[in-house]
């Protein structure tokens, strides 16, 4: 079963092409790490998913074509999450989550209909932040913002979630908070797709791993597969230590290759 | 903290936002109470509401109801739309130096009824001079948000809302030179300050329904601006459609700063300084701030044309020159605190 399905999937920016041909058909309820060397598209193919730029090719969601979808629906189906949670105004944490419901029609924070409040608070405890909800976003420490621009895409209740760097500039405990919270919603029947540079976190909470190069998708599988020694040599120029814990894949980048 | 604690403060947060406004608009009611009062001859606030109902003596009628009442009715709602201009300008562009008169919007809608008067193609109170207006404000606003493309930092909106007034001022100015009849060039001088003295019913005619269609547009794209806070690129994700959202505000703004300086002028800054002073006491939300801004922005231009009849002074100070006297300083307070968004400063 897919719910995310892209042919030949090509953007270009400018005069340069971006992304070529991209193929995938990713099932719900799963976690899929999208990993590659800067510039090699990652963002790029996040913001066509959600149908932030134009792009050549189909994107079918849920079995529809995202271009036959109206801004508001397409809202509703992709929660995204931008790199660096940027909030210009010094805003209730509480408004912020509750952004989340913007794409429901419910557009005013004051007066969430009951059905959204109750999926802002869900959200709020799902992260934690329940206890946050009054202070000033721009007050809060970059772990707090982090997990509070999680809420806002929770409260999406959307079947994807595309998140951009999530961990990016986090502590470690932080980075874990934020994973586990994606990878909860994925056990909940979403489909999460999570751009990151942490190839660790990747192999450990994801069911499978997209690998991006210059725009082509070059590898892809369960994470030990699509990060094989192959893989990091020709894409990521590294090796890295490999190894088993807890069942789980390790994966530590260890050098520059040769 | 529990979820029902939050929701209670979040009430508490709502009452006080109801309360401020609800001051604000009784501030408004009395200003606007001494500007009808106030003049050659003056009225008590008393003697002003049974004129305005129809008791009192004919001569306090007709003072109140036919001179000066148009005037008020202007300074109200000229002073609303710049507030709520200089609002949602902020709220688009998520910095709170945005304001129509930075970005030129005046001085261009100025511009555009110079033009028309100069070339002889209208008197001062035809539709012709507003939608003059109102098509020059249109083109300096798309020009400065074309020219400093999306996510533009303050400085770039800063020098080309600069380049832009300063283009507005020259092509006026060269209307002046051109110009070889001195009524003409009288009649533009009366632009470029800005007044309120002396209008007429038909004045209120020629541009309140440009400033009230303004301030409907603006107003109906407010949620939008909260879910702006969050950049142009989420805001675009979670259904908010930017591209439309700009063209719908460029038009709100132009509709209303054209309609207004058709009939008075520039009068500058109130756009700024509103939303500065009611953050305090409202918040930060930019949606919410839309209408305490427009209030705020009544108070201060009813405020300023009265003060402008009670400072004794040998001729008429116009009250465009004194916004631009408040508001200026005002601009660089507002430059120093935000120097470090600026970039680089020693902050």
């Amino acid at each position: 079963m897919t719910f995310l399905v892209t042919r030949d999937l090509s953007v270009t920016l400018g005069s340069r092409r971006v992304l070529h041909d991209i193929a995938l058909a990713l099932p719900p309820r799963h976690m899929v790490a999208l990993v590659g060397p800067n510039g090699a598209g990652k963002t790029t193919l996040l913001r066509a998913l959600a149908g932030l730029l134009p792009a050549d090719g189909a994107v079918e969601v849920g079995g529809d074509v995202l271009s036959s979808l109206s801004l508001r629906e397409r809202a509703r189906r992709f929660a995204y999450l931008p790199q660096g949670h940027m909030v210009h105004w010094p805003l209730p944490a509480r408004d912020i989550v509750a952004l989340g419901r913007y794409p429901h029609g419910a557009t005013d924070p004051a007066r969430l209909p009951a059905r959204d409040a109750e999926a802002v608070r869900r959200a709020m405890q799902a992260v934690d932040v329940v206890e946050l909800g009054d202070r000033r976003v721009t007050e809060l420490s970059g772990g707090e913002r982090g997990r509070i621009a999680l809420a806002r895409v929770l409260a999406v209740e959307a079947p994807v979630i595309l998140a951009d760097e999530p961990t990016a500039a986090l502590d470690p405990r932080y980075q874990i908070d934020v994973i586990k919270g994606l990878r909860a919603a994925a056990d909940t029947g979403v489909l999460v797709v999570v751009v990151t540079h942490d190839l660790g976190l990747a192999a450990r909470f994801s069911d499978s791993v997209l690998v991006l190069k210059e725009g082509r998708l070059v590898s892809q599988g369960s994470p030990a597969e699509a990060l094989s020694e192959r893989v990091l040599t020709e894409v990521f120029r590294i090796s890295a230590y490999r190894a088993e814990y807890q069942r789980e894949a390790v994966i530590v980048p260890w050098s520059e290759s040769r | 903290m529990s979820v029902h604690d939050v929701t209670i403060t979040a009430e508490i947060a709502a009452r006080r936002r109801i309360s401020s406004a609800a001051a604000l608009a009784a501030l408004v009611g009395l200003l606007s109470l001494i500007s009808l009062g106030i003049g050659p001859v003056r009225l008590s606030p008393v003697t002003v509401i049974e004129a305005l109902f129809g008791g009192g003596s004919d001569v306090a009628q007709t003072i109140v109801r036919e001179i000066r009442l148009p005037r008020t009715i202007l300074a109200l709602a000229i002073g609303a739309i710049l507030g709520l201009s200089g609002a949602a300008l902020q709220g688009l562009l998520r910095n709170p130096l945005a304001s129509p008169s930075l970005f030129g919007a005046p001085q261009s809608a100025a511009f555009g009824a110079v033009l028309v008067i100069a070339l002889g193609l209208a008197d001062v109170r035809s539709y012709a001079l507003p939608v003059a207006a109102i098509i020059a404000a249109f083109g300096s606003v798309f020009a400065l948000l074309a020219i400093a493309g999306r996510n533009a930092g303050l400085l770039i909106l800063i020098l080309a809302g600069l380049a832009i007034s300063s283009l507005a001022g020259a092509a006026t100015a060269l209307a002046m030179n051109l110009s070889s009849n001195p009524f003409v060039v009288l009649e533009i001088a009366f632009w470029l300050l800005g007044s309120l003295e002396d209008r007429s019913f038909q004045h209120v005619a020629l541009a309140l329904p440009f400033i009230a269609a303004g301030a409907i547009v603006l107003f109906s794209q407010r949620h939008a601006f909260r879910a702006l806070s969050l950049g142009e690129e989420t805001a675009q994700s979670l259904g908010v459609d930017v591209g439309r959202l700009r063209l719908f505000v460029i038009a709100g703004v132009a509709l209303g700063v054209g309609g207004a300086v058709a009939v008075t002028g520039t009068i500058g800054f109130i756009g700024l300084v509103a939303p500065h002073l009611m953050r305090p006491l409202i918040g930060h939300d930019p949606a919410r701030l839309l209408v305490p801004s427009a209030l705020a922005g009544s108070a201060l231009l009813l405020a300023a044309d009265i003060a402008v009849r009670i400072i004794p002074s040998t001729s008429d100070i116009k009250v465009g020159v004194l916004t631009s006297i408040i508001g200026v300083p005002f601009f660089l307070y507002l430059i120093m605190r935000e120097r470090r968004a600026l970039g680089g400063g020693v902050a």
